[in-house]
């Protein structure tokens, strides 16, 4: 019912309206392609930024000009022409489709099987005016809501705008916190991305606070349009807690093939940072062209004692993934978690893991990570757990669990432990195995289609990581970890 | 409801025949039991029958409410009222029970065209199925026959059956590793399926099972072949005598 009210909606709106207005202003804030000094200032200035933040920038693009493009991961591609990109708004190169009709019957298909609403489906496929209509038409749902939302959020004091607003509203916030986590210079995709990053979230949780709502789920539509260069800030202070929501399970097109972004969390004395990821981006076709090449940095800062930071991923997407989420356990007693459900299929390459760097005394983590291969996929699970030799009883729990579908893909598990005190306690469990012939027919003679039987088996695989994502995220994610795999049996 | 005509079958890659011209013919209300010595092809023809790759026909046909069940996968079969008790029930790590009863016959619906059951209507129809076998609702939530007794394994087996009101129920061995008071448990769970418009094959080694679920006729399996065909009381001649007399025949 709710979708037919929504193509009723769409109908009643005059799409030519809003084109024009969409495509002029595309067009001014154009940055010329390549990437120099002038690009970055370029960026600084079409945003007004201060002085400060200008030098922070140009110092991050000198460093990264001296920096090497990593090689260490398991990862297979050409070889990226920095000067080749746009680095700002980037421009599609091509007009986007007019309406629903013009767009990939495939990638509706998928739309569709998620049960993606009809609006934000134009959305997601890049359908021209799309955008624009629904900052313009408050008829919707979703923009009443997101305006509920913020009212709500500004009484309990919570901070949650874009980054560049955060840049102008609360300057003193972002100059203390950015770059304390990730420092400009701490990798070759992270120094870019602190040169040219072009937009973001930014999250302020004032002590003591719990936020009342999930944060990003609701405003997946809004957030559109941040870029291939995103950085995120989050901030929860003493004692507060935040759940945060990344991502989207719907399949997105992107024109941008480099996706280089920086996650930073920051997690005060008994502060809490839940973080939910759902990556979906373009895969490339069946010889693995044309997908995204997403080179994450996303770290959390256990800064106070007994804070926890909380890393859930699913990622799905792209063409080669290249993400470590991490905790650093700096406080006495706090806690790291990285939850980690990872499937490649057709040509997609995953290496993908994290860090947990104990610090403090009495620190914990707790790593679960379930790699599921398919087609002629890689997929790799890298990981570091350390103790610092003060980081006495140090606690990690890790299990890595992979699964094969098919006999032409790879799973691999490479692990670091190292602990400089005696009393720390690591353990690592890793487990690799096959969807059998067994299963699958038993469930087929249960009924379940082949890919049905995949689907099922598959999530009862990674039930224990599920679990940890938000309930809304939960069902939709069932439903995608069936879509990913399609057609990698038979 | 169930015709196998001359139907010849080898084990794919091996080119070993195990089944050697059956034919049976089996119609609603009716059970039939097939029982012989190991190696006679017994599980093999649940298998074809079911559906399960691996195996090559070379001759003969299997007609299945007057269609061609050979030609259907076996999830069709599955939607069309076929159902196999395994022997050795699989196990799928992470899946609830409850929910892999639910997958299945919401599949099974959807492939006749009909709509899915509610959750409140489908948890009242296992509650009600459940508690006859007595299986328990913290069995329900349990993955897939993962850490089962023998005896659960079995029960869970009945109550997918029960649940999927299937036309054609095949139990393979369905008495293997039971004690005596689970075997009744599951005989009687059978039984109340026992209905005129559903027919079973029971594929049995003992005739102890036999004794609970009474057939109509029994069917001695031998080299991959029917060697004889007789009423209820073959199945004691069998307890007494062995298999000998038929392998013999059949050699």
């Amino acid at each position: 019912m709710a979708d037919l009210d929504t193509i009723e909606r769409v109908k009643d709106i005059d799409v030519d309206k809003y084109k024009y207005g969409f495509t002029t202003e595309i067009e001014s804030e154009r940055a010329p392609k390549g990437l120099n000094e002038d690009t970055v200032r370029y960026i600084s200035a079409r945003k007004d930024e201060p002085q400060w933040l200008l030098d922070w920038r140009l110092e991050a693009y000198h460093r990264w000009l001296q920096m090497d493009e990593p090689t260490w991961a398991r990862v297979n591609y050409p070889k990226i022409d920095f000067q080749d990109l746009y680095y700002y708004s980037a421009p599609k190169k091509t007009p986007g489709p007019k309406s629903l009709d013009e767009v990939d019957p495939e990638l509706l298909a998928a739309y569709e099987k998620l049960g993606v609403p009809l609006r934000e489906r134009e959305i997601l496929a890049g359908v021209e005016g799309a955008g624009t209509r629904v900052a313009v038409d408050a008829v919707f749902d979703s923009v009443s809501v997101v305006t509920t939302f913020k009212a709500e959020l500004a009484k309990s004091g919570v901070i949650f705008c874009s980054f560049s607003e955060a840049v102008r509203e609360h300057p003193e916030l972002v100059k203390k916190y950015l770059g304390s986590v990730v420092p400009q210079a701490d990798n070759y995709y992270a120094a870019l991305n602190s040169a040219v990053f072009s937009d973001g979230s930014f999250v302020y949780i004032p002590p003591g606070t719990r936020c009342p709502m999930e944060l990003s789920t609701y405003f997946r539509i809004n957030e559109k349009n941040t870029g291939q260069f995103e950085r995120t800030l989050i901030i929860a202070d003493k004692g507060a807690y935040v759940s945060y929501l990344e991502g989207c399970t719907a399949p997105t097109r992107d024109e941008n093939q480099l996706h280089a972004a920086v996650v930073e969390l920051i997690a005060h004395d008994e502060a809490e940072i839940k973080y939910s990821t759902v990556q979906n981006w373009y895969p490339g076709d069946k010889e693995g062209k044309g997908g995204i090449y997403n080179f994450v940095t996303k770290r959390g800062d256990c800064r106070g004692h007994h804070s926890k930071i909380s890393w859930t991923q699913v990622e799905t997407g792209s063409a080669i993934t290249w993400k470590y989420p991490s905790c650093i356990l700096r406080g006495d007693y706090s806690r790291g978690e990285f939850y980690s459900i990872a499937i490649s299929n057709g040509r997609q390459q995953v290496d993908s893991g994290t860090k947990m760097i104990h610090l403090g005394k009495n620190t914990s983590s707790r790593i679960i990570s379930k790699g599921i291969a398919a087609g002629q996929s890689d997929n790799t699970y890298r990981g570091i757990v350390s103790a610092h030799r003060k980081a006495t009883n140090a606690r990690n729990f890790t299990q890595c669990d992979s699964l094969l579908i098919g006999d032409k893909c790879g799973a691999h598990t490479v692990p670091y432990i190292e602990a400089k005190t005696s009393t720390a306690q690591f353990e690592h469990e890793a487990t690799t195995s096959k969807i059998s012939d067994d299963q699958l027919f038993y469930c087929q003679a249960r009924g379940l289609d082949q890919e049905e039987a995949v689907a099922l088996i598959v999530n009862g695989f990674v039930r224990d990581v599920l679990q940890q994502l938000p309930m809304e995220f939960m069902a939709e994610t069932q439903k995608l970890i069936g879509i990913s795999l399609e057609g990698s049996v038979g | 409801m169930l015709e196998i005509k001359n139907l010849h079958a080898s084990i794919e890659d091996e080119n070993r025949a195990i089944l050697n011209g059956i034919n049976l013919t089996v119609n609603p209300g009716e059970v039939h039991a097939i029982m012989g010595p190991n190696g006679s092809g017994k599980s093999t023809l649940s298998y074809i029958l079911s559906g399960r790759e691996g195996y090559d026909v070379t001759d003969g046909e299997v007609l299945y409410k007057g269609q061609d069940l050979l030609e259907m996968s076996p999830d069709e079969r599955a939607a069309k009222g076929v159902f196999l008790a395994f022997q050795y029930p699989i196990e799928i790590p992470g899946v609830a029970t409850m929910q892999f009863l639910k997958v299945a016959l919401n599949s099974q619906r959807k492939a006749r065209g009909e709509g899915e059951l509610s959750t409140p209507d489908f948890m009242r129809l296992v509650k009600e199925k459940s508690a006859a076998l007595n299986i328990s609702q913290e069995m329900l939530k349990r993955p897939v026959n993962v850490g089962f007794s023998g005896g659960e394994k079995k029960r869970a087996e009945i109550l997918q059956m029960a649940v999927l009101e299937p036309s054609l129920c095949i139990l393979d061995e369905t008495d293997s590793g039971l004690d005596i008071d689970a075997l009744k448990l599951v005989a009687e769970g059978v039984n109340k399926l026992r209905s005129p418009d559903r027919a079973m094959i029971v594929i049995t080694h003992y005739q102890r099972l036999l004794d609970y679920i009474v057939p109509d006729q029994v069917h001695v399996l031998s080299k991959g072949r029917i060697v004889k065909s007789g009423g209820k009381e073959l199945a004691l001649e069998l307890e007494r005598n062995g298999y000998a007399e038929y392998v013999g025949d059949a050699a």
